[in-house]
């Protein structure tokens, strides 16, 4: 390229940048590629990968380009503004982030919600596990270039969120679960409306079986890809369905109960191959079971109407109007003292089962009005590990297809 | 297993090495020396604790001290997974190289660097040690330890007082 002259001199092969990709020769044969920061459907993120030829040698991703310092920012906070704040790790999965957050707070107030709250919890938690899981759904069908497996579950998605936006009054950003119980009960004629959309669910399901997972050219694509072996899936610490489509029998709401979840009758899906199609029918199994929750808590619901929601300790501070309000709408407005609310000296630990995987909270109390310290590590974090493990030794164009079937969501995982 | 039943293996198998045990809530707090934390890592790991849910480290200007834990617990086995152990040590502020546990659990290979931008503490012997969320010139100020004090901006002016 000698012959190329510019205001800035000549400009050499190896000095070009392109817009969204750049690359440079380390030696002979092999190359750095720098995928990112673009919004790659769920986010922004980079991954610089090392290639020979087009197959990855070393990958290493470059996380951190969403971080908005939760960590820090909860020290600086009351502690009832760190349920609105750790909810923007996973917009639509807003009361499985903060749920824990909610219960290690509680533990360390020595606070037991009431148990109509509690499966109020599991129901909008369920909610958002399968909105969540259509979400991923949807942008694996961007990635794999199947235009009808990104519309169908966008679309099906609508219909959880409508769900969620009737019960909380937020169709992503909920704030719903709070220290003692929930914010508000359901509106009438909820339950019917649920039982619909578990049918319907049902059925869409049937059909993404059809026209996606057992499609001869997806499975083709997916077989094989991103594989997890076992004993790596558990020394790489994956988590959630990822973990559990590697055979691993781990989930939190079965080995580590929380809420509701021993009383309630589900099974957790194992699949044993640990490869890309594995993990999409994991997380079809995992919305089935979701569902065989959703109608448990229905009837449950249905069989205990008016019980409080939230605890006396709290319910006892509010003025006569919200209790007015409460008995004629079912919403229970933020009683004062959470604003002023002092947590006892402790340390207290909680995790949960997200649609991630599992996220984790180390809340340490001074007493004060303030956390002294947060932890929160969460699902997506957990995986980015597989990136660095996984994907060397694949090919470029199965990078794609390792990201979205671990369903990577870089907010959450940069916190 | 109970939660005493398990305290007292993770007795057995550290024996003197253990300074202090403290008991959160659905937590244990076992904390041992700095020099013998790759040991008792090592032991921890054979007792079945194959991951570590997070690295963390805890900020205490007052008695100048910096704690750093990982919480251990289990995939593998059922009985353990139920429980969340976090193995660590005290450190003055002023130190600021540790033992890496890299080659103990590979869990830790983010979260050590994590703690690394957050404190500014390097681990010994982790083949990577680089900022993982923050900008290096962020890095360098040890954003988490609280002598870090985030200035927030007002939305409001405050009148002035006359």
């Amino acid at each position: 390229m000698s012959g190329m002259v510019s205001a800035r001199g000549s400009v050499g092969f190896n000095d070009l940048k392109l817009p969204g990709a750049w690359s440079r020769k380390l030696s002979k044969n092999l190359y750095e590629v720098f995928i990112g920061p673009q919004h790659p459907g769920s986010g922004h993120m980079r991954i610089i990968i090392r290639i020979d030829g087009d197959v990855i040698v070393e990958a290493d991703p470059d996380m951190g380009y969403v971080h908005r310092t939760m960590e820090k920012l909860g020290e600086g906070r009351e502690w009832i503004k760190g349920i609105p704040l750790y909810e923007r790790m996973a917009i639509h999965d807003a009361c499985n982030v903060t749920e824990p957050y909610v219960r290690a707070v509680e533990k360390l107030l020595g606070v037991d919600p009431p148990l109509r709250a509690k499966y109020l919890r599991v129901l909008l938690c369920e909610i958002n596990r399968i909105a969540a899981y259509l979400y991923g759904f949807g942008i694996f069908g961007v990635f794999t270039g199947h235009s009808t497996m990104y519309m169908w579950p966008f679309g099906d998605r609508e219909v959880w969120i409508e769900l969620a936006d009737w019960l909380t009054g937020a169709r992503l950003t909920h704030s719903y679960p709070v220290f003692g119980g929930v914010r508000r009960d359901i509106p009438a004629g909820f339950t019917d409306q649920l039982r619909k959309a578990i049918r319907y669910m049902r059925k869409r399901l049937e059909e993404y079986r059809k026209i996606f997972v057992d499609n001869p050219v997806i499975r083709a694509r997916l077989e094989d890809v991103g594989v997890i072996p076992r004993n790596l899936a558990i020394e790489i610490g994956v988590t959630g369905p990822n973990l559990r489509a590697s055979g691993v029998l781990y989930d939190v709401r079965y080995n580590a109960p929380y809420e509701v979840y021993d009383e309630l009758d589900f099974e957790i899906p194992v699949f044993q191959e640990g490869d890309a199609l594995a993990r999409v029918w994991q997380r079809v199994e995992e919305i089935k079971q979701s569902l065989r929750i959703l109608e448990q808590v229905a009837d449950w619901l249905d069989k205990h109407p008016r019980e409080p929601i939230l605890h006396e300790r709290f319910w006892k501070t509010a003025p006569p109007l919200y209790k007015k309000v409460f008995e004629a709408e079912g919403r229970a407005k933020l009683v004062p003292l959470y604003a002023l609310l002092k947590v006892p000296k402790g340390k207290a630990y909680a995790r949960a089962e997200t649609a991630r995987g599992e996220i984790s909270y180390y809340v340490e109390s001074d007493g004060g009005s303030k956390p002294y310290r947060i932890r929160i590590h969460s699902a997506s974090a957990r995986n980015a590990l597989v990136f660095k493990y996984i994907a060397p030794g694949h090919r470029v164009m199965d990078l794609p297809i390792i990201y979205g079937s671990i369903d990577y969501f870089p907010p959450e995982a940069d916190r | 297993m109970d939660k005493d039943a398990l305290v007292a293996m993770i007795k057995e198998k550290l024996g003197d090495m253990i300074v202090s045990i403290e008991e959160g809530k659905d937590l244990i707090h076992v904390e041992v020396s700095v020099d013998s934390i790759v040991e008792a890592a090592r032991r921890m790991k054979e007792m079945g604790f194959d991951h570590v849910k997070d690295v963390t480290a805890i900020d205490y200007p007052k008695e100048n001290v910096i704690k750093i834990f990982y919480h251990a617990s289990s995939y593998g086995n059922t009985d353990l997974s139920r429980y969340i152990v976090g193995i660590g040590y005290s450190i003055p502020r002023d130190r600021t190289s540790v033992p890496s546990l890299y080659y103990v659990w590979t869990t830790a290979d983010f979260q050590e660097r994590e703690v690394y931008e957050g404190f500014g503490i390097v681990f010994e012997g982790h083949p990577d040690m680089r900022p993982l969320l923050l900008a290096p010139p962020i890095a360098e100020k040890r954003p988490l330890r609280k002598d870090f004090v985030v200035k927030e901006e007002p939305i409001f002016k405050a009148p002035k007082k006359k």
